[in-house]
């Protein structure tokens, strides 16, 4: 009698993608339902293996990987303080190297709190000397784990408990993934869980260059931007469907390319529309997000033009 | 195990600043990561480290941060990563990192550090008092307080066997400038008598890839309680590995340490306390008064936390008149050790009457003749007074 053998592209026929069988996130996280920062961390954990140790400051992630003694990664996860996940991952490198493991990717994986705000002056000093670890941003836009307070990653006129008119800003937020490039540092990308196969592909890029790196992963976060649960995956295509999120690479520094350009980008309203946090946007400051977010893609595209010479290389599709 | 002189102990007298005695100890102590930040007066220390490590004299990493928090905090993942340890800094930047602090010790982490003590600003002061390192009292690192170059490179040694034992970490204290800065005689024992007194580390709870846990993950009220417990267990169990460890360093170097040191304390009437380097004035001190006539003595603290009740119950008994000597004040209160040797003697029958004189705040000279004017103050001291008594300082005229 033959044993009915059953292979990977078998089993996922008819999937035009696979991030891989090995499930590094256990399900008994205690994360939201349709937590984006969660689905972002299964995939990146799919890219970069079991030799990944995992540094978590004070953020969701704290809390989603489960109490004591419970923990959610079939992988080592250290807690550190809220402002420190940059040099806390540095010191953790600098004893694997010790200890001869070089192969293991040291990952810090925080919030946008931790990484716009209070962190980021370690951020920048690990950054700036090219310290070599991944830092990743999963970036739902606001402090979610104390409750939806605004932060530098907030956007312009979405409400949280401290802009309950409307985050006051009249520029888009702060440009991080800019921020860091402006370190030279080897590696910058944005990715989506919408798009796995970029995500995995950029998770797998990053984990095989030597420095520092930082990915930032816009994490829909269905309490924080009012949403259903169901929606997470769909408003994060959103999010690049409209150009208000640009998937995009930079490399020490100066090469960029952006990596998807739609085309026929869906209106920004669609994506202010389907939250709640953008229920009390005025009408003119609505005209100038989509300005401003038509601008910065302008710019993304120059600077890909400068890089590649054209922009005519660029995917208009994507998964 | 007989006691060897310290002449038959490998090694060589050398001249060195506090400072570079540190750095000279961190390398005999092979430590494996170093993270500091610069600060008057702790910078010796990092830029003979920095060179140590770029001429390959000692192979550690040196991760240059952006600030003490990061030292620490890069101390505290190197650590979690396994390796030995090791930063120094002093007031700002021991204050800078006072959130971290709690986070090596709660996460029981074996890192020293060294604190040059300096006083805290404003007004800025770049001169020793000890209200840095005492304002990290509660913070659950054990503190040591050095006396002499030669007692800040064998209290590091110790420092880094007593916290691998016990699983918390240990901060040695010595004073700006007159230890910092000042060159003292050395003897630095050779690389193998270090090794054979102090293994390399084999930290239990490293990070691990074939059995992946969580390290300091939320801990609900009904578990909480239970890590203090045992943070503070071990603290307990530090007193009894200081002992043994101040022993074990006699019997490999020949000179061996106590928690406490008592000086001239069997028939004294009145002893003095002590913390770090003013020691050696008060000592002396207590030489002039004895010529006097006086039945004085001293009691140097060195081990601080965990705090050595038998020892310093056992040194003062007897004593009718306790004087501590603070160079440091917690407001609206006292100075700081003589808050803390008052609780320890407490219910002692006899009791001694208990004084308390904060002196030498932000460097300001501390002289033998600040000692003796102290002492002659005493009898019209009130030992139940609530303000604490300045001495050494200028008031205004109109008393204010
Ligand atoms: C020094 C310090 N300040 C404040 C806090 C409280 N705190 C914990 S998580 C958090 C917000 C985290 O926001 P973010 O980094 O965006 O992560 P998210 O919760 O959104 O996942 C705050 C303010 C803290 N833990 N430490
Ligand atoms: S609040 Fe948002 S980010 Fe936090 S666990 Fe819930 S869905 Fe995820
Ligand atoms: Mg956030």
């Amino acid at each position: 009698m033959s044993v009915k053998t059953v292979n990977t592209t078998q089993r996922h026929y008819g999937l035009l993608f696979h991030a891989g069988e090995q499930e590094l996130l256990e399900p008994g996280h205690v994360a939201c339902q349709g937590c984006g920062a969660t689905l972002a961390m299964r995939l990146a954990l799919k890219a970069l293996g079991p030799r990944t140790a995992v540094v978590v400051p004070a953020c969701c992630w704290t809390v989603i990987d489960g109490p004591f003694p419970q923990h959610a990664l079939r992988v080592p996860l250290f807690h550190t303080a809220f402002e420190t996940a940059a040099i806390a991952a540095t010191g953790i490198r600098a004893a694997l190297s010790i200890r001869g493991e070089e192969d293991v990717t040291v990952m810090a994986w925080a919030g946008d709190g931790g990484t716009y705000d209070i962190g980021l002056q370690a951020l920048s000093g690990a950054a700036e000397r090219n310290e070599d670890v991944l830092y990743v941003v999963y970036d739902n836009e606001a402090y979610m784990n104390t409750g939806i307070q605004r932060s530098g990653a907030t956007p312009v006129g979405a409400w949280t408990t401290t802009t309950p008119d409307g985050a006051r800003r009249h520029v888009l937020k702060k440009d991080i993934v800019g921020i860091l490039a402006a370190h030279r540092v080897p590696y910058v990308a944005t990715v989506s869980p919408a798009f796995p196969e970029d995500f995995v592909r950029k998770f797998k890029k990053a984990r095989d260059i030597r420095g520092f790196r930082f990915i930032q992963v816009l994490s829909p976060c269905p309490p924080g931007w009012k949403f259903p649960s169901e929606k997470t995956v769909s408003l994060a295509r959103l999010a690049v469907e409209t150009l208000v999120f640009p998937l995009v690479e930079m490399e020490d520094g100066r090469r960029v390319t952006v990596n998807y350009r739609p085309a026929r980008p869906r209106p920004v309203e669609d994506y202010l529309q389907a939250q709640g946090r953008f229920r009390n946007l005025p009408e003119a400051l609505r005209e100038e997000i989509r300005r401003q977010i038509l601008e910065r893609f302008e710019d993304l595209l120059e600077a890909h033009r400068k890089t590649h010479g054209t922009d005519e290389n660029i995917p208009t599709t994507l998964r | 195990m007989s006691i060897p002189k310290i002449s038959d102990v490998a090694g060589t007298w050398k001249v060195l600043t506090g400072n570079h005695t540190v750095s000279h100890a961190v390398k005999l102590a092979r430590v494996d990561v170093i993270s500091a930040y610069p600060i008057t007066p702790q910078t010796h220390i990092v830029e003979l480290l920095s060179e140590m490590v770029a001429s390959g004299e000692l192979p550690a990493r040196f991760i240059t941060v952006e600030s003490e928090h990061s030292a620490m905090a890069a101390c505290i993942g190197a650590a979690v990563g396994g390796v030995r340890t090791f930063t120094a800094t002093s007031a700002q930047g021991l204050a800078l990192m006072h959130e971290l602090l709690h986070w090596a010790a709660g996460a029981r982490l074996p890192i020293v550090m060294v604190n040059v003590n300096r006083a805290m600003a404003p007004p800025w002061s770049i001169w020793t008092d000890q209200n840095d390192s005492l304002s990290q009292r509660d913070t659950g690192w054990m503190q040591v307080y050095a006396e002499s170059n030669q007692e800040v490179l064998d209290l590091l040694l110790m420092a880094y066997r007593v916290a691998e034992t016990v699983l918390l970490p240990v901060m040695v204290v010595l004073d700006a400038f007159v230890l910092s800065h000042t060159a003292e005689p050395v003897y630095l024992y050779d690389q193998e008598v270090v090794d054979a007194f102090l293994p390399s580390l084999d930290y239990p709870y490293k990070l691990d890839f074939t059995d992946p846990r969580s390290v300091g993950n939320l801990a609900d009220p009904s578990l909480y309680f239970e890590f203090k417990v045992r943070q503070e267990q071990a603290m307990q169990r530090a007193r009894q590995v200081w002992k043994e460890v101040g022993e074990a360093f006699g019997t490999h170097f020949g000179r061996s340490y106590e928690p406490v040191e008592a000086y001239r304390v069997e028939d004294a009437d009145t002893v003095f306390v002590i913390a770090g380097a003013t020691a050696t004035t008060v000592r002396v001190a207590v030489d002039h008064l004895r010529e006097r006539g006086e039945r004085v003595g001293l009691l140097k603290l060195r081990l601080f936390r965990p705090f050595p009740f038998e020892a310093v119950r056992d040194a003062l008994r007897g004593a009718s008149r306790v004087v501590v000597l603070d160079r440091n004040i917690s407001f609206g209160h006292h100075g700081i050790f003589f808050q803390e040797v008052k609780s320890a003697l407490y219910g002692m029958q006899p009791a001694p009457d208990m004084f308390g004189a904060v002196i030498g705040l932000g460097g300001r000279d501390v002289t033998v003749d600040t000692v003796l004017e102290v002492y002659d103050k005493l009898s019209a001291w009130d030992p139940t007074d609530p303000t604490p008594h300045f001495v050494g300082a200028r008031f205004r005229e109109d008393g204010a």
